[in-house]
């Protein structure tokens, strides 16, 4: 402290040297708070930004192409598109549609699973609470409820459209498998939850429907050849659908655990293929110049289906 | 009772039936948007043909084209605020909807307490509607795996070129009937019996006629054996009751087989696809066409006829 002191020009005391390096802090404060002001007025120049975002939102082509490109959500799409295809006519948005009403599906789903305990004693309750306590729980159920409807609806009106533009035809034969398998699993994921409330319409409905596979030749106990070949109502495939012999604690769980795990991950990796396959495929299928009569290139011969090279254009 | 107005509304106004209602709107609107697109583009179909030298040149679209025009667009912004604008509209139906709309619960589950009519989901009701007309392992397991089997098959059976990625009803007139008479006609129209037609005890109940708990019908099914004249012609027992319907399942095969044919070959552009088709894909398209036409047959000896079934065994019976 005195060596200090004596350093200096002149003499200061404890109280004058902390104002000063206060003021000094200030200043220095100051200016990078400025600094700070400044990148909010212009975040995109800031470290934040650029780390998140790698180029600028300007509107030439290189940046529009990489906003779709450098973005894990957006790069499904491709960065340029058929100018027609944007058109309402031609795809109706019907398989967006889907995927948005499966995300929306999977978000109240989620939601609704906090609340739900897959048991004969608690299930009804918990749906009574959901819909008379849990703050928005009605909205919740309700939205759950009438996503999956409208998702089998526009399942179906993509599966129209896509008909009706002929777009299963090579090279898409495949796609278009792998897209009824999704809609079977989308009819799948709608009947397991149907039980789930364990009230009387789930109950009868999955009865009934299950009371089918009792029926089904080989497999079941009532169907053609199922009781020569050993087939009773506790080892047939009704039982292995509900767990037991009748609709009860194990047929719900059974319902749930397909419901909420196992066909969700079976349609998210099919969704994955079939997503894949329409880029691999060449992007959507049109709206394409239409090609007359005269031009079908002449067949050489019938071949065989399973021998033709598809996926070749 | 007939003329209740409010039974055909209470149906309508279950909640879990909005989305039949929805889409007795909707299938028929859609169906008008494809053929419109359809129609135009058959238009241009004809009129390039006419004109080869226009045909050359021409952008074949019906939608607008300049030279100089851009062929593809960016995702970003021009599919992209299309897909937003989508989630943005369906977000705002679903809130409505999920507002204004209550998920319906009944009573809890009550193994003791058959409901009746107990109904599957409506998007079921078309299997169930079937479960009338065929026994259960054919209604509940074989025709919805022939469902399935056969929509994957189209694209393999489909031998014609054109129409590949455009809307059009003249380059493929065959595959847009079949599909329509399938999934109109057929599955649609029968989740709409389910629905609206099918009452208590799974009884045909006509638009404004009240569900009666108590109806009874004093209808007997016959089989196709006891039918009228075969009666008298078929021998009631085992053996002839198995030929008899051996032989009109037969029958019914090869007419249809023939009939599929005759179609199929009506025309001299149908002529120049089927001729290009295989051996395997003929055989394919016909198994499955016969196995959706039979549905229709069946419905009809049923409903007009009262006729169960028309082929038994000791094992099945069809």
């Amino acid at each position: 402290m005195p060596e200090e002191n004596s350093g200096s020009t002149q003499p200061q005391g404890l109280g004058d040297k902390v104002r000063e390096q206060a003021a000094a802090l200030a200043r220095v404060l100051k200016e990078k708070g400025r600094e700070e002001l400044e990148g909010l007025k212009d975040p995109e120049k800031t470290q934040l930004w650029r780390s998140i975002f790698r180029f600028k939102h300007d509107e030439t082509p290189r940046n529009r192409a990489l906003s779709v490109l450098s973005n894990v959500f957006f790069h499904l799409h491709p960065a340029k598109v058929n100018r027609d295809a944007v058109r309402y006519s031609y795809t109706w948005g019907m398989g967006g549609i889907t995927f948005y009403l499966f995300v929306v599906l999977t978000f109240t789903g989620v939601l609704l699973m906090f609340y739900y305990h897959p048991s004969k004693v608690q299930a009804f309750r918990d749906i009574l609470y959901l819909e008379h306590d849990v703050p928005f729980g009605k909205l919740l159920r309700n939205m759950h409820r009438w996503a999956a409807h409208l998702m089998i609806i526009a399942v179906w009106l993509h599966m129209f459209r896509v008909f009706m533009t002929g777009s299963y035809k090579r090279p898409r034969e495949f796609n278009w498998c792998v897209g009824v398998i999704l809609m079977v699993l989308t009819l799948l994921l709608s009947f397991t939850g149907y039980l789930l409330p364990d009230d009387q319409l789930g109950f009868w409905a999955v009865t009934v429907g299950t009371s089918m596979a009792k029926a089904s030749p080989m497999l079941g106990h009532e169907g053609p050849f199922g009781p020569e070949l050993g087939m009773t109502p506790f080892n047939d495939v009704r039982f292995a659908l509900l767990g037991g012999s009748i609709v009860d604690a194990n047929a719900l769980l059974r319902a749930y655990i397909w419901h909420c795990i196992a066909i969700p991950l079976l349609a998210a990796i099919f969704m994955g293929v079939h997503f894949w396959r329409v880029r691999k495929d060449g992007g959507i299928s049109g709206p394409a110049p239409v090609m007359l009569e005269s031009e079908i290139k002449e067949d050489k011969g019938p071949r065989p289906v399973i021998m033709r090279p598809s996926g070749m254009r | 009772m007939w003329g209740d107005w409010h039974q055909i509304w209470e149906i309508a106004a279950t909640p879990d039936n909005i989305p039949i209602v929805a889409m007795l709107f909707l299938l028929p609107f859609y169906t008008w948007y494809a053929f419109r697109e359809a129609f135009a583009n058959d238009r241009l179909i004809a009129q390039l043909e006419k004109d080869p030298a226009l045909a050359k040149t021409h952008h074949r679209k019906t939608h607008p084209w300049k030279q100089g025009w851009e062929r593809e667009v960016h995702t970003w912004p021009y599919l992209m605020r299309v897909e937003f604008l989508a989630a943005v509209i369906v977000t705002v139906i679903l809130m409505v909807w999920s507002i204004t709309l209550n998920a319906p619960l009944e009573e809890p589950a009550n193994p003791n307490l058959t409901m009746n009519p107990a109904k599957a989901p409506w998007y079921f009701l078309g299997l169930q509607e079937m479960l009338v007309y065929f026994d259960p392992w054919i209604a509940g397991v074989v025709m919805p795996t022939v469902i399935i089997i056969g929509l994957m098959a189209i694209p393999y059976i489909d031998a014609n070129p054109l129409g590949n990625g455009y809307y059009t009803y003249k380059q493929r007139r065959f595959a847009i009937w079949t599909f329509i008479f399938g999934y109109i006609i057929l599955w649609s129209l029968m989740i709409v019996i389910g629905t609206f037609i099918r009452g208590p005890g799974w009884m045909w109940f006509w638009p404004t006629q009240t569900w009666d708990h108590n109806r009874l019908i004093y209808e007997v099914n016959r089989d196709l054996h006891e039918w009228g004249p075969f009666f008298y012609i078929v021998p009631q027992n085992l053996w002839g009751k198995g030929i008899f319907g051996a032989l009109v399942v037969g029958l019914f095969t090869v007419v249809c087989a023939w009939g599929i044919h005759k179609v199929c070959t009506l025309t001299e552009f149908s002529r120049k696809i089927y001729a290009r088709m295989t051996l395997l894909q003929i055989i394919t398209m016909q198994v499955l066409l016969i196995m959706m036409i039979s549905l229709p047959v069946k419905m009809a000896l049923r409903l007009l006829l009262r006729i169960k079934y028309v082929w038994v065994t000791p094992w099945f019976r069809v």
